[in-house]
């Protein structure tokens, strides 16, 4: 049913059916050179200052591919299990605009450098999906256009600037198959490829910059239903966020036509941030008529199983490998893993307390709040502080063993943070081990008892809640080290005796 | 029997994708010749070429590349990058305004 105040489908209806995303990425690629020329490739550039012949398309230039350009596609394909075919090209996509000097741009079309493979990611409850890739494939950005009216924006424009700098830089295109049911999901595959381009150092994926754009081809059916529905492609989503919320938009938009009896047209829509909606970008028809056809300045590239072996025998451990280890294997969860494996120097630095001390969990604890804390207050980065990994292993040795209490850990922790050294020797220095001594103990809470008559028969007329504050008592007459758990029971032991 | 290569082109469809305003009476001229120039390479299908492996190149080389390097003294001066350019602003290359829908 749709609400015929609002407009809106109601969330029964919406329930019956299902959305089929397909998510298409560009990703500009981390090199020191363009993709076919010895230009910088560089982001915030005077324009027009980082061009050459080649990449200005002036007659009679010729392009030269990147090898490293081609190295960091086999190794991005790799990591998600891409195929490598042993023979790939280059491609002319032919379309006219004006940020595209050549009239053209070098892309790859029927032979492309990987074929197939799987991302895998999870949602932020931890439920885990995959979604298929059909191919990455290798080609070069356009200029960058600006409007020219007073206020940069594209209504009211007499004309259009072109800057490029950013033409020719290496680009990679990640093309997803329909495997995403819901926005959250196309997020989630966005980011699984976001840090895995991050952690194998082919992207520095900064969508601010540009440097990550990405298209959704959305459509929605009838739960059960065999058939996809007609699909539309979303255009000018800037963020992980923008995705998200044009995504739902439009799976809205879409239920809304077909319950209203109309029909979904296949077209491009363009997402409108400030209005939260997308519209209609009527293209022409013809401007898909790409006429793609082998570039005769390119020759073929031949590569033979060893080269990918090789690189294949490089890769590391991926971000969703890490994450699996972390909950599986540590049992930490969701969140805190999440929040771990988004920090690659973090994660490094972690993995090494994990492993000297054997308690990832406690480990943990410690990463994410204490040392994260004054790593914020300070400025300075986990991994790059005063604290050592062997440092902090110990640290958790000592709490685990109850050498030190918790009030004592945290402050071995700041002195640590300050100094750097061993936890064990600023335990010793500042007399903070923890006194589980049960006569010493008794001692103080005999002591405190005498000192607070009232308390006392506060408690045992009933009010047991007073316990905590005597507790507080025993630990402050301790300077802090005794034991907290073997006070509270004593206590309790003196208390119930009279 | 090839078909007639002329029933195949869509002369206005062609022009539209060059950007080109052809008159009626240039597309009387240019159909006919395009029609040619395919039923000449139409020949080429009366090869065998059941033992020659497809290519999308004729010379045999292959994997030519070049290191990720800088080439300074190939970069353009600003000045000459835009000297050519019919309109300027600001640094930048000058063109008619890119219609909303095109984006």
């Amino acid at each position: 049913m749709i609400d015929e105040r609002t407009g809106e489908v109601s969330a029964e209806t919406r329930a019956r059916y299902e959305a089929v995303i397909g998510i298409e990425c560009h990703v500009e690629l981390k090199t020191v050179s363009k993709m076919f020329c010895g230009c910088p490739n560089a982001f915030g550039s005077p324009p027009n200052t980082n061009v050459c012949p080649v990449c200005l398309a002036l007659p009679g230039a010729l392009p030269v591919p990147n090898a490293k350009a081609i190295e960091q596609i086999v190794r991005a394909g790799l990591a998600f299990g891409s195929t490598i075919p042993e023979h790939a090209k280059f491609d002319r996509k032919n379309y006219f605009y004006p940020d595209m000097p050549k009239n053209y741009q070098i892309s790859q079309y029927d032979m492309p450098l990987t074929v197939g493979g799987i991302v895998r990611y999870w949602l932020e409850d931890g439920t885990r999906g995959e979604c298929r890739l059909t191919r990455i494939h290798l080609e070069e950005d356009t200029g960058k256009s600006t409007h020219a009216s007073a206020d940069g924006r594209l209504a009211g424009a007499t004309s259009s600037l072109v800057d490029f700098n950013r033409a020719g830089v290496p680009l990679m295109e990640c093309v997803g198959e329909p495997d995403l049911r819901s926005a959250e999901e196309a997020v989630a595959f966005l980011e699984s490829l976001a840090r895995t381009f991050r952690e194998l150092g082919v992207s520095d994926v900064k969508m601010e910059e540009g440097s990550l754009r990405c298209d959704a081809n959305v459509s929605v059916r009838l739960r059960g239903a065999a058939e996809y529905g007609t699909k539309a492609e979303i255009k000018n989503m800037n963020s992980f966020r923008s995705a998200r919320r044009a995504i739902e938009s439009e799976i809205a938009r879409q239920i809304a036509v077909l319950e209203g009896g109309g029909r979904v047209i296949q077209e491009t829509r363009g997402w409108d941030e400030a209005a939260g909606v997308t519209h209609s970008q009527r293209s022409k028809e013809e401007a898909h008529d790409y006429r793609y056809f082998p570039d005769p300045d390119l020759v073929p590239l031949d590569s033979p199983p060893a080269a990918a072996d090789a690189v294949r025998a490089t890769l590391i451990e991926t971000p969703y490998e890490r994450y699996i280890r972390y909950v599986d294997g540590f049992g930490i969860a969701s969140k805190q893993a999440t929040q771990l494996v988004d920090d690659a120097a973090l994660s490094q630095w972690f993995d090494r307390v994990a492993a000297a001390s054997g308690q990832p969990l406690a480990a943990m604890h410690f990463v994410l709040g204490d040392l994260s804390r004054l790593a914020n207050e300070t400025g300075i980065a986990i991994s790059g502080g005063k604290v050592t990994p062997e440092a902090l292993a110990e640290l958790v040795e000592l709490t685990q063993n109850n050498a030190i209490n918790s009030s004592a850990a945290k402050k071995v922790l700041e002195v640590l943070w300050i100094e750097g050294g061993s936890a064990k020797a600023i335990v010793e220095r500042e007399g903070l081990a923890q006194v589980s001594d049960r006569a010493a103990v008794a001692a103080l809470v005999a002591e405190v008892l005498d000192a607070n008559p009232k308390v006392v028969a506060d408690y045992r007329a009933g009010k047991t809640n007073v316990l905590g504050f005597l507790t507080g008592a025993v630990m402050k007459a301790s300077r802090g080290k005794a034991n907290p758990a073997l006070t509270q029971e004593l206590l309790r032991e003196k208390l119930e005796q009279k | 029997m090839l078909v007639m290569a002329s029933d195949r082109i869509d002369i206005r469809h062609v022009a539209r994708l060059a950007r080109l305003a052809l008159s009626d009476a240039e597309i009387a001229t240019f159909a006919p010749q395009l029609a040619n120039l395919l039923s000449f390479v139409d020949e080429l299908t009366e090869l065998d070429t059941a033992n020659v492996a497809a290519t999308a190149q004729v010379v045999p080389s292959r994997n030519v590349e070049r290191a990720d390097a800088l080439r300074p003294e190939t970069l353009l001066s600003h000045d000459a990058a835009l000297a050519n350019a019919p309109q300027t602003q600001g640094g930048y290359f000058r063109v008619p305004r890119i219609l909303a829908e095109d984006i």
